[in-house]
């Protein structure tokens, strides 16, 4: 059975079309990635999954209920983390964490219980005492995974949880969303980092409401036709205008200290020293593998 | 049905907020306080050392009398004589007498008219003047004019102490004003916030939610009711006649209105900004002028008197008048009571239907 099953969705606020025509299924014990740039619709996809927001088209089917219908029912059976931190920064991490287990209704020895887990992982102990707005920035994000799983939740929805959080704890965390799975939760998260969403076992590529492309990070990957080429030099800016003239806008993507070329074909060694000869700057054209973030730009076009 | 383990949750948990946030605590405790002396001070309608010109032409026993009657009082002043060398109408025109008294020649024997003037530039001081004026031409036993011997018995508050008036009345506005911030700020935060977003994702009711807010903010507007009620009476020595049980339980209901009117301000308010806009707006102006608070409900047209009956200020005017100053019991008052229990569960019913347990 699956977790999670979209049929054609389609959700607008007045006019605007937030998220057209999305199909997507999540199999159980899964890290589930929605992958794309801000305001591509990750956020209003997560909201009607967690049963939030209203939708117009298709049909969302949670943990086998219907969320147009039977809202209570998801709500009690997932756990939900808000691109937003969410939880009340003038309660205790201790408060916080009790507060949401008398919302679900877990009553106090098995809460007591749950927290010792959900202290292992996070290492939040220490801090059981602190005001939750006095926690640093992947404190708190784990203070509100752990908010999420307090009831032992099927199926977990997180909003962007590692956004804005320092490198070490976005590994930290990650290496805890790994454990859950192992655990034999669902999980479906929404990034816009590409080095995550190769951490998942599936993906979804959402551009401007729709979806571009889906399946496993390797899929998506081995998906990919053509080559692609690496190419640096002290003037980058330069290289690009360059480049520009040679192969077109669309197939160049300025990537930290280097470009990285699409082609069809492959680029033979003549052509790469007429490009030397004319342009004495360029230092390097190498082959490389395409990442996931070449894919994602390529498929945006 | 609502669970009673989850409103207590949501309940403890404000008890927290509130404990933290040192605005709220002002809003529930010093802002009453400061109302209240500000009014009080501000509000005083008395008139006390009204400068009073006497020209006694009789100079007897029964003149002396009369200008003994009114200099005993706190309420007039004599005029120095030597200003008395002025024309009365100067002294009028130049604020230095506010009233005068004149008396004449063969007063208390075949004339008994006297003639008072009162500056009336302000017209109500001048009515003021001319009650005080009559109450102790009154009290000497004289006649007032031939034949016609006029006696007023004012009952509940016979020396026309404003502080009678104005500290109930404030005590019905301070607590509706206060209550309605309260559960509606409270709401409007946690869509503000961003927390209303997370809670709403739980199997949790919109009446549980709203039974959470209204119950630990219903402690702590009976709490601020016996606040504002002890600092009336010490500072302003109003009586309390009635029973304090009686008071307690039609004050508890007209929190309870005013909490449940702020639950409403909350389902239309999305920010903390909008919500105190609202529920002031709902609350101080409709409280002062159309709950008989500043004028009498009995002098306005139909319609407005109409108006009067969806205002819960209305009612516990009634109440609290009552007991304070009339010793009313809870026969005298259940009318009133029922009206602002049935105006409590009409609006949490709306509130609960408005709540919007998925986001806009």
């Amino acid at each position: 059975m699956n977790v999670l099953k979209i049929k054609e969705l389609s959700v607008r606020y007045g006019s605007v079309e937030a998220l057209s025509e999305v199909d997507l299924e999540v199999q159980p014990a899964m890290v589930y990635g929605i992958i794309g740039p801000d305001g591509a619709g990750k956020t209003t996809l997560m909201r009607s999954i967690c049963t939030l927001l209203p939708y117009q088209e298709g049909s969302i089917e949670v943990l086998g209920y219907d969320a147009a219908s039977q809202a209570k029912e998801i709500r009690a059976r997932i756990g939900y983390m808000p691109q937003r931190f969410s939880l009340y920064q003038d309660l205790s991490v201790q408060q916080n964490l009790r507060f949401f287990a008398r919302l679900f209704k877990v009553n106090h020895a098995e809460m007591l219980k749950r927290r010792e887990q959900l202290y292992k992982f996070s290492r939040l102990e220490p801090f059981a005492k602190r005001l939750t707005g006095n926690l640093s920035g992947g404190m708190k994000q784990k203070l509100a995974l752990s908010c999420a799983l307090i009831h032992t939740p099927e199926l977990i929805i997180l909003d962007e949880p590692t956004f804005g959080v320092d490198p070490v704890s976005r590994v930290e965390f990650w290496q805890i969303l790994h454990q859950l799975k192992a655990d034999g939760i669902s999980i479906v998260v929404s990034t816009p980092y590409m080095d995550e969403a190769s951490q998942c076992d599936k993906i979804v590529l959402l551009h401007k409401g729709r979806v571009i492309g889906q399946g496993s990070p390797a899929e998506t990957i081995s998906g990919w036709k053509g080559k692609l080429y690496s190419l640096t030099s002290r003037d980058l800016q330069k290289l690009y205008a360059f480049l520009q003239t040679k192969a077109g806008k669309d197939n160049l993507q300025l990537f930290g200290s280097e470009i990285h070329l699409f082609s069809e074909q492959e680029l033979s060694s003549d052509k790469i020293a007429d490009w030397q000869s004319e342009f004495p700057e360029l230092e390097s054209c190498v082959e490389i593998k395409p990442g996931m973030e070449d894919v994602f730009l390529r498929m945006m076009q | 049905m609502p669970s009673f383990s989850r409103i207590r949750a949501i309940a403890e948990k404000e008890v927290f907020h509130i404990l933290r946030d040192s605005r709220t605590l002002v809003i529930i405790f010093l802002m009453p306080l400061l109302q209240l002396i500000i009014f009080g001070y501000a509000m005083n309608m008395e008139i006390r050392q009204v400068p009073l010109l006497v020209d006694d032409l009789a100079m007897n026993s029964s003149s002396r009398a009369l200008v003994d009657a009114f200099v005993n009082t706190d309420y007039f002043q004599l005029v120095p004589k030597e200003a008395g060398t002025l024309q009365p109408d100067e002294l009028f025109r130049e604020r230095r007498a506010q009233a005068s008294l004149s008396i004449p020649k063969d007063f208390g024997a075949s004339e008994h008219r006297v003639l008072l003037r009162i500056d009336a530039s302000d017209p109500n001081s001048a009515q003021m003047i001319q009650n005080y004026a009559l109450g102790i031409v009154n009290s000497t036993g004289i006649q007032t004019d031939a034949g016609i011997d006029l006696r007023a018995q004012i009952l509940y508050n016979p020396d026309l102490k404003s502080s009678f008036f104005f500290v109930p009345g404030l005590i019905a506005l301070i607590l509706v004003m206060v209550c309605a911030l309260l559960t509606s700020i409270s709401i409007s935060r946690e869509k503000e916030m961003g927390t209303m977003e997370q809670i709403l994702v739980s199997p949790v009711s919109a009446t549980e939610i709203l039974f959470g807010k209204v119950i630990p903010y219903l402690v702590l507007g009976l709490l601020d009711a016996l606040i504002i009620l002890a600092v009336g009476m010490l500072l302003f020595q109003v009586p309390f006649r009635g029973d304090f049980s009686v008071f307690l339980l039609f004050t508890f209901l007209y929190v309870l209105t005013s909490l449940c009117l702020g639950l409403l301000v909350s389902t239309v308010a999305k920010t903390q900004q909008a919500a105190m806009m609202m529920a002031l707006g709902m609350t101080l102006l409709p409280t002062l002028l159309l709950s008989g608070y500043m004028f009498p409900i009995s002098s306005m047209p139909v319609i407005l008197q109409k108006l009067t009956y969806i205002i819960p200020a209305s009612y516990y005017l009634q109440i609290i008048r009552g007991i304070m100053l009339k010793g009313n019991n809870i026969a005298q008052l259940y009318q009133a009571g029922l009206s602002l229990l049935g105006m409590s569960v009409l609006m949490l019913i709306v509130a609960a239907r408005r709540f919007k347990l998925r986001l806009s």
